[in-house]
């Protein structure tokens, strides 16, 4: 057959041999085509493996906070003053809700929402993960709750989670001492360290929540998990638990707040209680006060435009923030520098009349008693609270030899205390004034500056914390809200340790003298505080001062009538006082905003305050039953 | 042993002789399927179900070989031309009364039976073009260009427009490796490498919004990391990510986490990477390589050139199949839809596959029978 056909064989043979060539040609390109992509592969998978790892590592893996539960504040006897309360919360999956907006609008059937709760679970929804729910109302009650549960076949990716809100039982009393959290704002976060803050919605805003931010929340937790590629999680591969936050024990009573509640009514003012030993503050009330429970989850401006306007201003805290002219209450520390520089001995006697007359100059200064009080030694000028007696010491005393008294006292400067919001007050002196004011110094005003009016400003809690020095005879302990803290529920509390500051230097007798004619004040007939503290205190004595502050200047011819007045012009109350007079227990300082006299409207709080604490510890029982 | 013409065979051997079957491209084919299977159940995570699909889709396409290989290749021959009118008739068909599957209309609804018809043309081209080249004699000549061109072109710009452009480069290259391999005169081979770069941007602007955005994202896929850009870069990801020796079989997070798109179809060579590394790629290269060597064997011993064209351009179809893929899958060429032959999850180009090998083997059992 292949000889028949020559032609066709030697085709057929020439053709196989060409195909073979191509063929040969075509392996050769087949493997050169194979070894660019073992190149490709060896490239991918060693020479960038380490890169793509990671990528495929940051795919695969996410690290999810578990934010620790906030620690809880009580009061000295273990009163809960803050707490963690299961709130329902309306949550929503957007990725499993298909049209958002219609569920939105079936929603707004069955719960109240705002446009701004709408709004803000938008924003909230634009910076979530995938599959995180985004909370979109808070503080649901059981019938909303009950509804949504009801329905729920119809609300695709809508949850109710009971998650721990912050709730204060005692909302309005405790308000300016405890404060309040909120939400996280962009404020907050400059400050917080944001990695520790991961799962965390809200932070100490005020007060003691927000000075003790870091015991109190603890340190956020993690889990590391492994998630699809849609973001669900598949499995959990490690977890560190977070830390709770730590409990705080504060050194407030809550019955001698509420007492000291009370005791104001319905005044506008501040009572800072003090135990002079240790430096606890034992009450600290800011009246009127606010109920920080609206805060915590966000206060409707409506609410909050309402309380900003109120004309009593509940918001601003009295106690620390409220800077006042201390008036006749520091003149004991006028005194006692009177004492110290030599300049006037306690025994030292003067005629005190209506007014007094620098030498060579025409203005009066008058007394707070326009007949005067007649010949008054220290004792009985300090109880009666001679004004001229005053202006008399502080005019030999001088600016420069009063303010590093008032200064060493604390005038001027804070206490210090564990709460946010505390001013300083004003120290009066030459240099204060020139870069102040950029003007020298008057002897005039070395005259008010002596009986506490003037440019000096001292907030209720600079005098506790004076009227604690002055118990302790010039040992200066650090006041503090603090008492306690502790670890867990299981653990023990550990105390916070009382800080001694720099003494008050004075000589024993001057100090005895001072302390005596503080007795006299209240315990003398003669004394401004008698009628409403020292005859009605039975089995202790009060040691304290009255003051009354004014608020404007009146002309030297003019006089003060708290009648033909606006009680916004009205003068404030002030006392100052401690007791048992021999072994001080308590420090307290009043101040009644436009409250008009000192001893009869500042000096009675004073004296409920003290009888409580005293009572509660049983000091006065046993006299009490007594008579 | 059986004695079957005088010399001894084994009873595997037997089989094979008496099912015309080539013993070595079955146990090539059968390891690459059994790999096939080992990667689809890990990608289609552990679903065994999918695996019972892909397992009768095998049986089908070893049917569909069996009974290729009892068909003689002159009968093959006579039926080149009709096969290929009928695949063109069933092309038009599609264009107008096909059914729409994902976006495009590939698919021709017979009542009992849904497929593609561009898959019949996947064998009906090579067929064709061998079958008209073997009607005359010599190198292919320009006028033979001219009749093969056309040809190759009207069912390729018809599969192009359903749109499939992965099928439509398959079908285009079966019958231009036709030509190749019959000798087409280097002149001509350079002067068709000019002629296509020149009729890139002719192309460019017939080709669909789509299919240009895939080729954009080759070029800088990192420009939408969500979009376009997300399969080349997680197939990436999970090729690099396997580094030397791979993750190991179903510990392959990008794939069993399904951050890998179509991880059991186009993209199952990147799951394959990432499981079992390089070393397993190349395992896997080697076996490829080594069927298409075996179908080049059989095809430079064949008889005839219709065989010879046919058995030649089959197997090297199956090796642009592979290149393509893996390619497409490492972000060198664009993705366009080209499956990883007898690995990816699917039908119809599974037979196809099959079938094609079918032929194979009835070209290699012809060559034994004339030898004898």
């Amino acid at each position: 057959m292949l000889i028949d056909r020559p032609d066709s064989y030697n085709e057929e043979a020439r053709d196989q041999q060409r195909f073979s060539v191509r063929v040969l040609l075509s392996i050769l390109i087949l493997l050169v085509l194979i070894a660019m992509l073992v190149v490709r592969m060896f490239t991918l998978q060693v020479g960038a493996h380490e890169h793509f790892i990671t990528l495929s590592e940051n795919n695969r893996l996410r690290i999810e906070p578990i934010p620790p539960t906030r620690g809880l504040i009580f009061d000295r006897n273990g009163v809960l003053l803050a707490e963690n309360r299961p709130s329902f919360q309306l949550e929503i999956t957007v990725e499993q809700t298909g049209d958002l907006d219609s569920l939105l609008e079936r929603l707004s059937g069955m719960v109240a929402l705002t446009p701004s709760e709408i709004s803000r679970f938008r924003s909230l929804a634009r910076q979530r993960r995938p599959f995180q729910p985004v909370p979109l109302k808070s503080g649901l009650d059981d019938e909303t709750v009950a509804r949504i549960a009801v329905a729920r076949h119809e609300l695709p990716g809508v949850e109710i989670e009971a998650r721990p809100v912050r709730y204060y039982p005692h909302g309005e009393d405790f308000a300016h001492v405890v404060g309040y959290v909120g939400r996280i704002n962009e404020q907050d976060l400059q400050r917080l360290d944001t990695r520790n803050y991961a799962g965390t919605s809200h932070t100490g805003k005020t007060g003691v929540e927000r000075y003790y931010e870091d015991l109190l929340h603890g340190v956020t937790g993690h889990r590391q998990v492994e998630v699809n590629a849609q973001g669900r999680v598949i499995r959990e591969l490690a977890v560190t638990p977070p830390v709770p936050g730590q409990d705080l024990f504060l050194g407030i009573d809550l019955e001698l707040q509420l007492a000291a509640r009370d005791a104001l009514a319905d005044l506008d003012g501040a009572v800072v209680a003090m135990d002079p030993s240790t430096g606890e503050v034992l009450a600290l009330v800011s009246k009127p006060g606010f109920d920080p429970n609206p805060f915590v989850q966000g206060i409707s401006r409506g609410d909050f435009a309402a309380l900003q306007a109120d004309p009593h201003n509940p918001l601003f805290n009295r106690a620390l923030s409220g800077q006042y002219p201390p008036g006749s209450t520091l003149k004991p520390v006028v005194a006692l520098a009177g004492l110290e520089e030599g300049v006037t001995t306690a025994e030292r006697r003067m005629f005190a009349t209506g007014y007094y007359q620098l030498p060579g100059h025409e203005r009066r200064y008058r007394d707070w008693r326009r007949s005067g009080h007649g010949w008054v030694d220290m004792n009985r000028a300090i109880a009666v609270s001679s004004d001229v007696y005053f202006y008399d010491l502080g005019h030999k005393l001088g600016i420069d030899r009063m303010a590093p008294m008032f200064g060493a006292f604390g005038v001027g400067s804070r206490v210090g205390i564990d709460a946010t919001g505390e001013r300083s007050g004003i120290l009066p002196s030459r240099e204060w004034k020139r870069s102040a004011q950029n003007l020298p110094w008057f002897p005039g005003e070395t005259l008010i500056t002596a009986i506490g009016q003037g440019y000096m400003l001292t907030t209720p809690m600079q005098l506790a914390d004076i009227t604690s020095t002055l118990a302790n005879r010039g040992q200066r302990v650090q006041p503090r809200l603090l008492r306690a803290i502790r670890q867990t529920s299981e653990a023990d509390w550990v105390a916070q340790p009382v800080r001694y500051l720099e003494p008050v230097q004075a000589s024993d007798a001057h100090w005895e003298a001072i302390h005596q004619a503080l007795i006299a004040a209240v315990n003398e007939r003669h004394g401004t505080a008698w009628g409403s503290v020292g005859s009605t205190s039975n089995g202790y004595v009060v040691a304290g001062k009255t003051g009354t502050s004014q608020v404007f200047s009146l002309g030297p011819d003019q006089e003060y009538k708290q009648s033909e007045l606006d009680r916004r012009l009205w003068d404030h109350a002030l006392f100052i006082g401690y007791a048992p007079a021999d072994d001080p227990q308590i420090a307290v300082a009043v101040l009644v905003e436009h409250g008009g006299s000192g001893g009869r409207v500042a000096a009675p709080i004073a004296r409920d305050v003290i009888k409580h604490h005293l009572l509660s510890k049983g000091l006065v029982a046993a006299v009490e039953e007594a008579s | 042993m059986i004695s079957v013409t005088g010399r001894e065979l084994t009873t595997g051997q037997w089989l094979l002789r008496s099912f015309r079957l080539d013993g070595m491209l079955m146990l090539l084919i059968a390891m690459l399927l059994g790999v096939g299977l080992l990667v689809l159940f890990s990608a289609s995570g552990e679903n065994v179900a999918a695996l019972e699909r892909q397992l009768l889709r095998i049986g089908v396409g070893f049917l569909g070989l069996l009974l290729f290989a009892r068909v003689p290749v002159s009968v093959l021959k006579v039926w080149a031309p009709w096969l290929f009118l009928l695949g063109l008739g069933l092309l038009l068909g599609v264009m107008f009364a096909g059914d729409v599957g994902k976006g495009a209309r590939r698919w021709l609804d017979l009542g009992l039976l849904r497929f593609q018809p561009s898959e019949i043309m996947k064998l009906a081209m090579p067929l064709t073009v061998a079958w008209y080249l073997s009607l005359r004699s010599g190198p292919p000549r320009f006028v033979d260009l001219i009749v093969v061109g056309v040809l190759i072109v009207v069912p390729v710009l018809l599969i192009m427009r359903q749109p499939d452009l992965g099928t439509a480069l398959l079908v285009g290259a079966s019958g231009i490796l036709v030509l190749m391999l019959a000798g087409l005169s280097w002149g001509w081979i350079v002067g068709m490498v000019v002629a296509l770069a020149a009729a890139i941007p002719v192309l460019w602007t017939q080709m669909y919004d789509y299919q240009r955005q895939r080729v954009l994202t080759l070029l800088n896929p990192e420009s939408d990391p969500l979009g376009a850009g997300y399969h080349i870069i997680q197939s990436k990801i999970a090729i690099g990510s396997g580094g030397l020796y791979g993750k190991g079989w179903l510990n392959g997070t990008q794939s069993q986490l399904q951050f890998l798109p179509e991880r059991s179809t186009d993209f199952v060579f990147a799951v394959y990477a990432e499981e079992f590394g390089f070393m397993g790629i190349l395992f896997l290269l080697l076996l490829y390589f080594l069927i298409v060597g075996r179908g080049l064997w059989i095809a430079a011993l064949a008889q005839d050139r219709f065989s010879r064209l046919v058995a030649g351009s089959i197997s090297l179809t199956f090796a642009v199949y592979m290149v393509v893929n893996i390619g497409m899958v490492s972000g060198l060429l664009p993705v366009v839809g080209v499956p990883l032959p007898l690995v990816s999850y699917g039908g119809t180009s599974l037979v196809t596959l099959m079938v094609g090998f079918g032929i194979l083997m009835a070209v290699q059992s012809q060559q034994r029978l004339v030898n004898r």
